[in-house]
């Protein structure tokens, strides 16, 4: 923690956990688009319940958030300070692309979306397990899973699609930089991987946030009947 | 031969020493040939400034064909100038045109204070050089000839290309975060990579990456600006096998 070079590992750490996170998150997810959601219904039901992922899993994922988010802004504030004096006339442009020079920027997109997604999702599913108690994950019939039909709900809204789409697309750029930049840091860099890494990386960086609008959108467009 | 002369407008940052503040002057200068580097064309600049009874500026530069790494300057927006692969003293004019405005300052990085006017303390690199940029050797008469111990050939070659960095510091000038990653992954590397340097390759990297922080270099990001800028085209490879090396020293380090 105490060097440079430490705390840019942490931060690639943090980077790939999240990266992970995302794809399962993005998988489960995608089943929701399948049938009628049973898929979804039965994958989100053993996340939400299962105890090593709900109290092995989730801490340290809210863990990660928070020290990726707090690194970044840690890291930001030192970079700034080791140059005071900027330049009057500079063209960073020339030498190193948009996103990997906004990446405190895209990222905190990401978490204001957080912010949103939490409140969308995350608040009301603690509040009914763990408040109201109501552990079943059934609806008020008692017969059918909740969670499909919540996310359909919520995605009747063209605000909330229009901001999760938006979102999307902030992580996206994020990224296009992130996803190779972490190998990097970890200090792999190799003339025969590292270009497919970079394919991979974007990828990842396009497809998966891609899919993401495409889930918002598909149950906009398909509403509960 | 017919020669066309260029007409520029210079906007060069002007500081009388390392406590006063400085500020952007404007100089026209007319008269430029394309064939010219940058610096004799800053020489051209000195002496109509010396003819007027001013202070010419204060530039750095020694050797004037590229292995110093001595003369720096920030050129509209870019360590160097807008050229790849050279250095301000191998910058042609021929790379502007008659009627350019060209922005001229120093490097900008907390850990090289501006000394006067372009010129500036680059003395950091020196100490992070200091605290393990180097191998001991056996000077006493029975050295051993370096060309009987085998290297394969791409670590041979990896480690020439990291020796040629000159340590000019466009690195750093480029960098968004001011980091001196590059110049100091290319310093671990160039000995890491041979069995003369593996012996205190622990130590070295602990220790200059400790010297670098304490400089007040700022952290990468990888954005790669440096790999770009670098007149000697050192590879950003260096810092992820600077990255790798310390954190296999941090872990197996003694107490
Ligand atoms: C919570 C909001 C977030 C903030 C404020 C944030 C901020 C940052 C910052 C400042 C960096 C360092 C830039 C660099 O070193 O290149 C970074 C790197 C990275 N971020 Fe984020 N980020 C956030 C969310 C995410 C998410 C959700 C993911 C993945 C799904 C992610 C993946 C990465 C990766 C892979 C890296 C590269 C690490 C490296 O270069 O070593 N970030 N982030
Ligand atoms: S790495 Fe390149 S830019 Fe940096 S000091 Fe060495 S030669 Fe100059
Ligand atoms: S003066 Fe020596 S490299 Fe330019």
């Amino acid at each position: 923690m105490k060097t440079s070079i430490a705390r840019k590992v942490l931060m690639a750490l943090s980077g790939f956990f999240l990266l992970f996170f995302l794809l399962q998150h993005f998988v489960i997810n995608f089943s929701s688009v399948f049938g009628d959601g049973d898929g979804f219904n039965s994958a989100s039901h053993f996340m939400g319940t299962n105890s090593i992922i709900q109290f092995g899993l989730q801490p340290v994922l809210i863990f990660g958030v928070i020290f990726h988010l707090a690194m970044g802004i840690y890291l930001e504030l030192q970079n700034n300070k080791a140059r005071s004096v900027k330049y009057a006339m500079n063209k960073p442009g020339a030498n190193s692309s948009w996103m990997s020079r906004n990446m405190i920027y895209t990222g905190l997109m990401v978490m204001l979306f957080l912010g949103l997604h939490f409140y969308d999702f995350w608040i009301p599913e603690i509040k009914t397990k763990f408040i109201v108690g109501d552990m079943t994950g059934l609806m008020a019939d008692g017969e059918t899973l909740r969670y499909f039909h919540e996310l359909q709900l919520k995605f009747q809204d063209p605000i909330r699609v229009a901001l999760y789409c938006v979102s999307f697309i902030f992580l996206s750029l994020h990224l296009l930089h992130g996803f190779q930049s972490a190998f990097q840091s970890v200090g792999f860099n190799h003339n025969r991987y590292t270009p497919i890494i970079k394919k991979l990386g974007n990828l990842y960086a396009v497809l998966v946030p891609l899919g993401f609008i495409f889930i918002a959108v598909y149950h906009y467009l398909n509403p509960p009947h | 031969m017919s020669e066309t002369t260029m007409n520029l407008t210079l906007k060069i940052w002007r500081q009388k020493d390392a406590k006063s503040k400085g500020k952007i002057v404007s100089y026209p200068i007319s008269g430029i040939s394309g064939h010219m580097s940058f610096l004799e064309m800053m020489d051209v600049l000195n002496e109509q400034l010396i003819n007027e009874g001013q202070e010419p500026v204060a530039f750095d530069h020694d050797c004037r064909e590229g292995i110093c790494g001595s003369c720096s300057l920030h050129i509209n927006g870019e360590a160097h100038g807008p050229d790849r692969g050279v250095t301000t003293c191998q910058l042609h004019m021929r790379m502007f045109k008659d009627g350019d405005t060209i922005f001229i300052e120093p490097f900008r990085a907390k850990a090289f204070p501006v000394i006067k006017d372009l010129i500036v303390d680059r003395t950091s690199f020196d100490r992070i050089q200091h605290a393990g940029g180097f191998i001991s050797v056996n000077t006493s008469g029975n050295t051993q000839d370096a060309n009987s111990i085998p290297i394969p050939k791409a670590d041979a070659d990896k480690a020439f290309d990291a020796a040629t960095c000159i340590g000019c510091g466009a690195c750093v000038a480029s960098c968004k975060n001011a980091s001196a990653m590059l110049y100091v992954s290319a310093k671990v590397a160039q000995f890491s990579l041979l069995p003369q340097g593996k012996v205190e390759a622990k130590d070295r990297v602990l220790n200059m990456v400790e010297q670098m922080d304490k400089e007040g270099f700022g952290n990468c990001t990888n954005t790669g600006a440096c790999e770009v800028e670098c007149p000697k085209g050192i590879s950003l490879e260096n810092i992820a096998r600077m990255n790798n090396e310390y954190l296999k020293a941090s872990i197996t380090r003694e107490a």
